[in-house]
């Protein structure tokens, strides 16, 4: 019970922490509710802006991932993310953060209607980039309810779980607006540093270092394949790099790099970005695969005899294969290692590193609260006939039904569909990558070429997953090619997606927007002269 | 001359981000206990942050900065 309590006492800070930003700016400024006033000073910046791209998958997901296939996680998921998310913050953040301060944008979708000159290409930008963000406040409605029901030992029930977490990420966005979540996101950030080096320091003592536990996965074969990156084909590892160009495509980005106070900001953030990333990752990493030696942890004994059942190749029914999957799953590792090796203080701990990073949807909700209200309500002429404090109330109505929306999804829908939503929307986020190229670096590009990338994105985001859900998924290490010509694979069903010619989809669909978006701009007529003076 | 150099440093960390060199060696463990595939790109991230240095020392838009921190000083002005 005492992990619980430990959640709730964090709980109740996250929810003063929103009351407490309240307090702090004018209640009737759009600017100051949707933008903390564009004045976040450099720690805050830099923290929460880490901290919203984490989500319940850097700590739970990464070790769990790397469990299963070694230490290929950091190269595929975060030093690829090391690399390109500060460059796209450098490159494209700073112009963004430019151009909002000019002209006073508050969404990526203002800035695309006033560059291109166009009105509903923009709208339907807004409903892709809306549809593609659901997906994320669902998933950490879900883990909320999941981990609090774990944390209390089966006291708090999935349902109740879910609604507190939903109840106090609403209440605080709701209060605070972007001061209130960027504040929680620095603080959140702050745990998930002390969380992987307490964790991986507590761990390495109790065993007595890490060195035997290395040694005993390099005896067997099987084992020390994990120390290695053979388990992934090389094209599958290029892919990945293309997945972190999602991230400054997100609109709850780019809305963050609005409440920068001043573009120096920006430096700090893309110089520690990389070795924040560093320090989180690795750590999570590291344990997830040093968990395969930790035979004495009886969940993980368990776990590993799931996996070599399965890899046995016995005939098993696919209700028995999928009990089996689920319990080899990777996921609670740390959680089952220091349930095993930690004491009991550490336990609540980490329970509130672990909801801080479930509950990491603070953002999407308020940017989805924000693209409703800037670019349906006040572009329509809402804010025009009502005023700017009737903008924010809606604002702030919007938190609220998203946050009931959102549960009410969780409290119907599996795990799994929402958990593959989400990877269909870093894919699409990364095809939608070139409309911020074409719009701030090319002066050629046209609303036609927009709205061409906007109908790729989402017809190619609509065919995988239609083609995922008709054509079912192949068992662990084979795969089975389902179109070829001349003998050349072209689309491949793996056990976890989709291939094209070997790389993941999100390669084709992100160079098929930037083609589509250079050819059909060429073919058709740009915005006009006094448009472009005001941009380049 | 500048740019075009940080460019190609750019090109070059994405190459070597797809290390196939280490692609099935678990040994040497550096330290003892991190296989090298793991702390090859452990250093690459520390090599990412030096790039950065670089970058916000050399390729700033230090004349973007000034022309709308000058402008907003005096005004900012509401979305179209």
């Amino acid at each position: 019970m005492t992990p619980a309590l430990v959640v709730f006492a964090y709980l109740g800070v996250v929810l003063y922490i929103g009351i407490f930003a309240f307090r702090r700016f004018d209640q009737g400024s759009a600017e100051g509710y949707f933008l903390a006033g564009r004045s976040l000073g450099p720690a805050v910046f830099l923290l929460s802006l880490f901290g919203t791209n984490m989500t319940a998958f850097t700590i739970l997901g990464s070790a769990g991932h790397a469990f299963s296939n070694g230490i290929v996680t950091y190269g595929l998921m975060a030093s690829s993310s090391a690399l390109i998310i500060p460059l796209t913050l450098f490159l494209i953040g700073t112009r963004m953060w430019a151009l909002g301060k000019r002209h006073g944008f508050i969404t990526p979708v203002q800035m695309f209607r006033d560059r291109w000159e166009c009105g509903h290409i923009g709208t339907l930008i807004f409903a892709l980039q809306a549809a593609l963000l659901l997906p994320y406040i669902v998933i950490a409605v879900m883990g909320g309810g999941t981990t609090l029901n774990a944390i209390s030992g089966g006291l708090v029930p999935y349902w109740l779980g879910g609604a507190v977490v939903a109840v106090v990420v609403m209440s605080y966005v709701f209060l605070g607006g972007m001061r209130g979540t960027a504040w929680v996101n620095a603080f959140q950030t702050v745990l998930f540093l002390v969380f992987g080096a307490a964790a991986l320091l507590l761990i390495g003592s109790s065993i007595g270092g890490y060195s035997q536990a290395m040694e005993r996965l390099l005896d067997s074969e099987v084992t020390a394949a994990l120390l290695t990156r053979e388990r992934v084909p090389p094209r599958f590892f290029l892919s990945y790099t293309f997945i972190p160009l999602s991230t400054i495509a997100f609109p709850h980005i780019i809305i963050f790099c609005f409440t920068a106070r001043r573009m120096a900001q920006f430096k700090k953030t893309v110089v520690y970005y990389p070795l924040c990333i560093l320090a989180i990752w690795l750590p999570c990493v590291f344990l997830g695969v040093a968990a395969n030696a930790m035979l004495d942890v009886p969940g993980i004994a368990a776990k590993l005899d799931a996996r070599a059942l399965l890899a046995s190749g016995s005939t098993l029914s696919a209700g028995m294969a999928a009990q089996l999957q689920q319990v080899a799953a990777g996921d609670d590792v740390i959680i089952l290692m220091l349930e095993h090796y930690a004491p009991l203080w550490v336990a609540g701990l980490l329970g509130a590193g672990i909801m801080a990073a479930v509950m990491a949807s603070d953002s999407q909700i308020l940017a989805l609260s924000t693209m409703f209200t800037e670019d349906v309500f006040t572009f329509y002429g809402g804010t025009r006939r009502f005023g700017e404090r009737v903008q924010v109330q809606t604002g702030r109505l919007f938190v609220v039904l998203i946050a009931a929306l959102a549960y009410g999804i969780a409290l119907r829908a599996s795990a799994g569909i929402f958990n593959l939503a989400v990877q269909y929307a870093f894919s699409g986020y990364a095809a939608l990558f070139p409309l911020l190229v074409g719009a701030l670096f090319w002066k050629r590009s046209t609303k036609w070429g927009a709205l061409a990338v906007t109908v790729w994105t989402t017809t190619t985001v609509a065919a995988v997953a239609v083609f995922q859900a008709v054509v079912p998924s192949t068992a662990p290490g084979t795969v089975a090619a389902y179109w070829s010509v001349a003998g050349v694979d072209v689309i491949t069903r793996t056990p976890g997606g989709t291939d094209v010619l070997g790389f993941m989809p999100v390669v084709p669909m992100t160079i098929g927007s930037a083609l589509l978006m250079v050819i059909v701009s060429l073919l058709t007529p740009g915005p006009s002269q006094a448009t472009l003076r005001r941009y380049f | 001359m500048k740019n075009w150099f940080l460019t190609l440093a750019v090109l070059a960390l994405y190459v070597l981000h797809q290390d196939i060199w280490f692609w099935d060696s678990p040994r040497p463990l550096v330290f003892g206990f991190l296989p090298v595939g793991l702390f090859y790109h452990a250093v690459y991230s520390v090599a990412v942050a030096v790039l950065m240095v670089v970058m916000v020392s050399h390729a700033w838009p230090a004349a973007l900065e000034r022309e709308v921190e000058g402008e907003a000083s005096d005004s900012t002005v509401g979305p179209p």
